[in-house]
């Protein structure tokens, strides 16, 4: 079985637990996914399957991926495409389809994705420096001031600076699914998700 | 499907569909279910609605009361199963859609006319 499934984030709701527990969830559309390659000790060195998601249309499908998707037996062109590692590739098979129901109710999974792009921030949004007085007389607000002391007389390196946030890569680590559909390919887990909606989002059984 | 059209699916069997209309400055009666010592038993809280908040599935009113001379305000989500069911015993006659005024307001001064 899969590790893991490729799905795309659709938004935030609540759902009510047995006890009438309130509780925010998720809902990612994840999968179907198709297997496209497996690679095995023997050709590649380690034994993984590489999957693809989201059918499109094959404007752009490029004469590579034509034939290395053909060669899977899969006849659209998949947008993603995302490899999970696998102990043995015994029960798996090119063009193979994987839904939502390698997964359970109630298990634990690592959500990866890209979050949120902030663009050039400043120290206080992207450190949650202090900052200064709003009033009283001062005359900086937001400035990150002191880079360091007078002693070595230079600033360390890995030194908290405005810059670059967000847009990266995220992992948020056991998530629990709270309910799922195979038959919509619909996974909902707890609390948030990282990145925007209609992001892709790797889901993953914890700790995998 | 929507995004909205899957949201609104997932948190759809979670919903009632026997609620009533409660609207700001109607008294209502919640049947709250309590969970003591691992039994169950049916609170009554009773109180003037000074919000509805709408959000689908989220969708709670806030209900105040005076208990014993102290002001008690309980926001309850009209959804949730811990809420066996809400009456509504009278209907207010108000002109605003939020209530909070009355927070200042005490004995005669406090009351709100029935609408009729």
């Amino acid at each position: 079985m899969l590790s893991g499934i490729l799905g795309k984030k659709v938004g935030m709701t609540h759902v009510f637990t047995e006890e009438g527990k309130n509780i925010p969830v998720t809902v990612i559309q994840a999968g179907p996914v198709y297997v496209t390659q497996i690679k095995t000790v023997e050709t590649d060195g380690y034994n993984a399957i590489q999957v693809g998601y989201e059918e499109m249309s094959d404007k752009h499908l490029t004469f590579p991926k034509h034939g290395h998707l053909k060669k899977a037996g899969v006849t659209t062109n998949l947008r993603h495409m995302a490899e999970f590692r696998v102990d043995s590739t015994d029960g798996f098979e090119l063009g193979q389809e994987i839904k939502v129901d390698i997964f359970g109710e109630g298990e634990n999974v690592d959500l990866t994705a890209k979050s949120k792009g902030r663009g050039f921030a400043g120290g206080v949004k992207r450190h949650h420096f202090k900052g200064q007085h709003m009033t009283h007389g001062f005359m900086t607000h937001r400035r990150p001031n002191s880079s360091g002391a007078t002693g070595p007389q230079r600033v360390f390196k890995g030194t908290k600076k405005p810059g670059h946030m967000g847009d990266a890569q995220i992992t948020q680590t056991g998530s629990r699914i709270v309910g799922l559909d195979a038959e919509r390919n619909l996974i909902w887990v707890s609390g948030s998700v990282p990145g925007a909606p209609d992001g892709l989002v790797r889901v993953t059984k914890a700790g995998k | 499907m929507s995004k909205q059209a899957i949201l609104a699916s997932v948190a759809e069997p979670n919903l009632k569909s026997d609620l009533p209309v409660i609207k700001p400055g109607d008294t209502v009666r919640a049947h709250v279910k309590v969970r003591e010592g691992g039994k169950e038993r049916i609170q009554i809280f009773e109180g003037l609605a000074i919000a509805v908040k709408n959000g689908g599935i989220a969708k709670n009113v806030t209900l105040r009361k005076i208990s014993n001379g102290v002001g008690v305000e309980r926001t309850l989500l009209l959804h949730s199963p811990n809420v066996e069911k809400f009456e509504v015993l009278r209907h207010g006659k108000v002109r605003r859609a939020k209530l909070y005024y009355i927070r200042g307001k005490v004995g005669k001064a406090a009351r709100i006319a029935e609408k009729r």
